[in-house]
C-alpha cells in the first residue's frame, strides 16, 4: 500500500474516532461518572445495538490509527529491509489481535452470552 | 513581515576600543586516531562584531594550526562552515558572539553528517537525497525551441518558489531535524523543500515524478512538522512551510 | 547512535528543548500518542472482565476506581485531549493551512510557518488539556 494511502487513512481514523470517543465520554458524564460505571449501565450499553456498533467503530479506528502510529515511530528508531517488513507485519498483527479481542467482548456482551 | 527576532538582538554595547574575552571550546576528534570525541578550550578576545568564524580562526591561527574548519565566503552565501554552536546548528560566520550571551561559546560538528575531522563533516548523504529528487527542471522541450527563447515567467510566478531557490545546502536543518536524529533513510528537510522548489515552479512539467520519489515510508510521511529545520535556516527558505505545501499535493488539497 | 553517522539518536529525537514551542509539541505528541496507545490496549483488556459477569465487573471497578487509578485516568484525559486537538493543528498544517504563503526573504529570515496561529494552536492544546484534566478531577474526585 503506497504511504500517502496510509497516511490519508491514519488522518481519516483520526478525525472518525475523535468523535465517536466524544460520544463515549460524554456517556459518562451525562449518566453521572460513577453510576455510568456500575455492571447493569455497563451491560445496558453493550446490548443497545447502536452503542455496540459504535464501541466497535472505535475499536477499528483507534487500534489502526494508534498501531500505525506506532509502526511510524518504530520505522524512525531503525531502518533495514528485515526490521521493517517485521514492524509493518508485527503492527498489523497487533493490530488485528486487538480488533479481535475487543470485538469478542463487544459481540459476547451484546448477544447476552454474559 | 514586522516581527523581532533574537537573530539581530544584542545584549552589550561594547565600545570598539574595549574587548571581553570568552572560553571557545572546540570539539577535537580524528576518527583514525581517536575513540570518542573531546573537547579543548581556549581563551578567545571579542568585540561587537566578532562572529563565531572568527574566533575559531583566531584560535587556528595562533594556538592550534590542526583544527579543522569549513569555511568560506564568511557572509552567510556559500553555506560551508555550519556546526553545531551551544547546542543549535548555526553558520559560524553569521553566528556573532555577542548574540549567544554567554561566556563559554560550545562549538562541535553538525549532528546527523559524519565527521571527517574536528568540525568538519561529510555532505555526501545530503547531497544523494538532493540529487534523488531531482534538482533540475523536468520538461521535454527546451527553451531553444521556444519563440521566445527563454521560459517566460511573470513576478508573481516567481514568487511562488524564490524563496526555496534560495538554499545553500548548509545542512543546518538535516542537523535539527528529530526525523534525521534516529532514521538513516529520510530524504531530509533540504530535500523536500527543493523538490517543493521545483514542482512550484511554472516551468517545471515534473510535478508527478517528484511526488511519486517522495511518496514512500522514508519520504515526506516521516516529516511531522516539528519546524525546527525552519527555526535553524540562515537563509529564510522555511524547508517546513515547503514540505506542508507540498504535502497538500498528495493528500489531494492542492491539484 | 552509530558513531559512523554522527546521527544524534533518541536523545536528539526526544530532546524537546532548543528549538521552540513547536518542538515541545512534537515531543508531546509523541509521548501522548504512545502514553494513549498502552492505555487503549489495557482498557480493552480491563473492559473485557464484563464477560466474568458482576462478579469480575466489580473486582475491575475495586481496581480502577482508587486514587491511582483516577489519577492515571486523569493523565489519560490530559494526553487525549492535547493530542487531539494538536493533531488537528498538525493535520491543518500538513494540508498547507496557516503556513504562511511564500514570498521572498528578507531579514532577519523569520520563518512565516513557525507563525502566530500555530503557536496559538499548540498553547491551546496544552491549556485545554490542563482544562480537562482539572474538569476529570472535579468529576472523579468529588463523587
Amino acid at each position: 500500500m503506497r504511504e500517502s494511502t496510509i497516511m490519508q487513512i491514519h488522518y481519516g481514523t483520526a478525525i472518525a474516532a475523535v468523535a465517536l470517543v466524544a460520544v463515549h465520554v460524554l456517556m459518562r458524564l451525562t449518566q453521572g461518572f460513577a453510576d455510568s460505571l456500575e455492571y447493569e449501565n455497563v451491560l445496558a450499553n453493550y446490548k443497545f445495538i447502536p452503542y455496540a456498533i459504535m464501541l466497535e467503530l472505535i475499536l477499528v479506528l483507534l487500534s489502526i490509527h494508534g498501531f500505525n502510529g506506532l509502526r511510524v515511530i518504530l520505522l524512525e528508531l531503525k531502518q533495514g529491509r528485515l526490521y521493517e517488513k517485521a514492524v509493518s507485519y508485527g503492527c498489523l498483527a497487533a493490530m488485528i489481535g486487538l480488533i479481535a479481542y475487543g470485538s469478542r467482548t463487544i459481540i459476547i456482551t451484546n448477544m447476552g452470552m454474559v | 513581515m514586522a516581527q523581532i527576532s533574537s537573530i539581530a538582538n544584542e545584549q552589550t554595547s561594547t565600545p570598539a576600543s574595549s574587548s571581553k574575552s570568552i572560553t571557545l571550546r572546540i570539539s577535537r576528534y580524528n576518527p583514525e586516531y581517536d575513540s570518542s570525541s573531546k573537547f579543548m578550550e581556549f581563551t578567545v578576545s571579542y568585540q561587537k562584531w566578532t562572529t563565531v568564524l572568527d574566533t575559531i580562526l583566531e584560535v587556528k591561527q595562533y594556538f592550534d594550526h590542526s583544527i579543522a574548519v569549513r569555511y568560506s565566503c564568511r557572509q552567510a552565501s556559500c553555506g560551508s562552515c555550519g556546526m553545531m554552536i551551544n547546542g543549535k546548528p548555526r553558520l559560524a560566520c553569521f553566528t556573532k558572539i555577542t548574540e549567544l550571551n554567554s561566556n563559554v561559546i560550545t562549538v562541535e560538528p553538525m549532528s546527523n553528517f559524519p565527521i571527517i575531522r574536528d568540525l568538519a563533516v561529510k555532505f555526501e548523504r545530503m547531497f544523494e537525497s538532493h540529487h534523488k529528487i531531482k534538482p533540475y527542471l523536468i520538461r521535454d522541450d527546451s527553451e531553444i525551441e521556444s519563440d521566445t527563447k527563454e521560459f517566460l515567467q511573470s513576478p508573481k510566478e516567481v514568487e511562488q518558489y524564490i524563496q526555496f531557490a534560495n538554499c545553500i545546502k548548509c545542512g543546518l536543518c538535516n542537523s535539527a531535524c528529530p526525523t534525521m536524529a534516529t532514521d538513516s533513510s529520510f530524504v531530509g528537510p533540504q530535500a523536500l523543500a527543493q523538490a517543493y522548489r521545483y514542482v512550484a515552479d511554472s516551468r517545471d512539467k515534473g510535478k508527478d515524478t517528484r511526488l511519486k520519489i517522495i511518496d514512500e515510508s522514508h519520504g515526506i510521511w516521516r516529516c511531522h512538522f516539528a519546524g525546527s529545520c525552519s527555526q535553524v535556516c540562515p537563509k529564510g527558505v522555511d524547508p517546513a512551510m515547503g514540505i506542508q505545501l507540498l504535502r497538500g499535493y498528495l493528500l489531494g488539497f492542492r491539484s | 547512535m552509530t558513531h559512523d553517522e554522527h546521527k544524534e539518536g533518541i536523545r536528539g529525537m526526544a530532546n524537546p528543548r532548543r528549538y521552540g514551542i513547536e518542538r515541545v509539541a512534537y515531543w508531546l505528541m509523541r509521548l501522548s500518542g504512545l502514553g494513549l496507545l498502552a492505555y487503549f490496549v489495557a482498557h480493552i483488556y480491563e473492559t473485557s472482565n464484563i464477560l466474568r459477569g458482576q462478579v469480575g465487573w466489580d473486582e475491575l471497578m475495586e481496581m480502577t476506581s482508587t486514587t491511582e487509578g483516577h489519577i492515571i485516568l486523569t493523565l489519560v484525559i490530559g494526553m487525549c485531549v492535547f493530542h487531539t486537538v494538536n493533531g488537528i493543528r498538525v493535520m491543518l498544517g500538513h494540508g498547507g493551512v496557516g503556513v504562511g504563503k511564500p514570498a521572498r526573504p528578507d531579514y532577519p529570515y523569520d520563518p512565516a510557518s513557525q507563525n502566530y496561529r500555530h503557536k496559538i494552536g499548540i498553547y491551546s492544546a496544552i491549556v485545554l488539556a490542563a482544562v480537562a484534566m482539572m474538569y476529570g478531577m472535579a468529576v472523579m474526585f468529588g463523587e
